[in-house]
């Protein structure tokens, strides 16, 4: 009682929670997070058959991998003599450490889900289309974004599934045309075992301990750092396009 | 943007973020109470020394994986993926269409409904065959078929020779470019040159993946063009 109009409360919120329709405007532009959006929506654009939340949906599993990914940070060390062993202490020791790896390995898969079907529906109501081109093409940069923190997260659990699955997806690296020793004209573009695309990702020749500190560095600082620029990009654009498309 | 056309304008609070909210609570709970039930997977620890019968790409990758038994890994690895994204990227820039934005409109928009639908499909259709019709040595077993009876993998070494390669290649190139500019006139005269060779590029890139496979099964033969440097 009280509280609410007090000094520390009204330092934090400034408007209270709103009344009428100013106040509804005010909440929305006082607000850090709120900001993101306009005072005003068009009500076909937020219908929920409209963008069935898909764009929203990929960037909240973003938040809870930050969140479900931080708590594992804790009890991880990219160390291939003990990673795998920390993999069995959070199945095991630490508390809800279980339910938290679990938590970051679908909802993982649920993003790679959520941006495949966002893009489809940006796609099928031509929500690309002028003047919005730009921010379809920061769209796709986001989608291999996921997929490449999908995969480079794959490799730390360093049981034989992340090990093989890594040297079958690096191996294509090495097959790659000029840059790969293997692929066509490698040879004469000068790329060999220890010096093509595949040597690049992972420190070596074989998947080892410098693949495993390269994928670690990739999936917990350098992808999501650049996700979240990208990510703030193609929000801003949203409203600078014109906001969220309907019918011209 | 302004309201000229008449749209309906709510308020962002509560319309928009009731409907964020309760989508986030929802997201939170199926996330949680399916972590509850499944176990993230853990095999036995990574061993460089034991190579397991199949080695599966994280499934959005089998696709490209499902691909190898096609095509060279320079095709299936790199230049396929590669195509798809700056494919993807300059899907805005090739399309000269500006109506229809906003709208769920297969009727309106065929063409691009089509040719969308069509490659996600092949992309979840490659990822389907190699997720569930592969097995050790990535021969095909069928998903209630035993992984413990053998089956040799799938070896055809024949090619096709190069007076048939070159100009089965040339003219499905060649062909696939005029076609669309003699059937529709109006359609490459809309795109402009540049615009329209990209635009049929992509789309023969696309078909050509279905078609390699067709020919490689039913002609049983492994490369449709061969040459020292690489082979299609």
């Amino acid at each position: 009682m009280g509280f609410r109009q007090g000094h520390v409360w009204r330092s934090i919120f400034r408007v209270g929670l709103p009344s009428d329709r100013r106040g509804r405007l005010r909440v929305v532009l006082a607000n850090f997070f709120l900001h993101l959006h306009p005072t005003k929506v068009p009500r076909s654009g937020i219908r929920l058959t409209y963008t069935f939340c898909l764009g929203g949906l990929s960037a909240f599993l973003f938040v809870l991998l930050t969140v479900t990914g931080v708590f594992l940070m804790f009890y991880y060390v990219p160390d291939t003599g003990r990673a795998y062993a920390d993999m069995k202490d959070i199945g095991y020791v630490v508390p809800f450490g279980r339910v938290m790896r679990a938590a970051h390995r679908w909802a993982a898969h649920g993003m790679v889900v959520t941006v495949i079907l966002h893009m489809t529906r940006v796609f099928l109501t031509g929500s690309y289309k002028p003047p919005r081109e730009f921010n379809w093409v920061v769209g796709v940069t986001l989608l291999v974004l996921t997929l490449l923190l999908s995969f480079t997260g794959y490799l730390l659990p360093w049981d034989q599934l992340a090990y093989w699955a890594i040297t079958v997806g690096t191996n294509m690296a090495a097959a790659a045309p000029v840059v790969g020793h293997e692929g066509p004209f490698g040879h004469p573009a000068g790329a060999r075992v220890d010096s093509d695309l595949r040597y690049l990702l992972l420190g070596g020749t074989t998947v080892g301990q410098n693949a495993l500190l390269r994928f670690y560095v990739l999936h917990c600082v350098a992808l999501p750092l650049a996700a979240v620029v990208l990510m703030g990009v193609h929000f801003w654009r949203v409203r600078k396009d014109g906001g969220i498309s309907r019918p011209l | 943007m302004g309201t000229g056309t008449g749209e309906v304008m709510v308020e962002t609070w509560p319309h928009l973020v009731f409907i964020e909210l309760l989508a986030m609570l929802i997201c939170t709970v199926a996330i949680g109470a399916f972590s509850l039930v499944v176990e993230a997977p853990l095999e036995s620890i990574a061993n460089p020394g034991y190579t397991p019968p199949i080695a599966k790409a994280p499934w959005y990758f089998v696709g490209l994986q499902e691909l190898l038994v096609w095509f060279d890994p320079w095709i299936a690895g790199v230049i396929v993926p590669g195509v798809i994204i700056l494919g993807l990227m300059a899907v805005p820039y090739l399309d000269r269409e500006p109506d229809h934005v906003g709208l769920w409109s297969p009727r309106r928009r065929p063409v691009a409904w089509s040719i969308f639908i069509f490659g996600l499909a092949l992309w979840f259709g490659l990822i389907a065959v190699g997720t569930w019709d592969r097995g050790p040595h990535w021969a095909w077993y069928w998903p209630w078929e035993s992984w413990d009876v053998e089956k040799p993998p799938v070896a055809t070494t024949t090619d096709l020779p190069p007076w048939v390669g070159i100009p089965a290649v040339l003219g499905y190139v060649a062909g696939g470019i005029a076609l669309p500019a003699v059937i529709r006139p109006g359609f490459r005269r809309r795109l402009g040159w540049p615009r329209y060779l990209l635009v049929t590029a992509l789309l023969l890139g696309m078909l050509a993946v279905p078609l390699k496979i067709a020919i490689c099964l039913g002609l049983d033969v492994h490369y449709v063009l061969v040459t020292p440097w690489f082979n299609l």
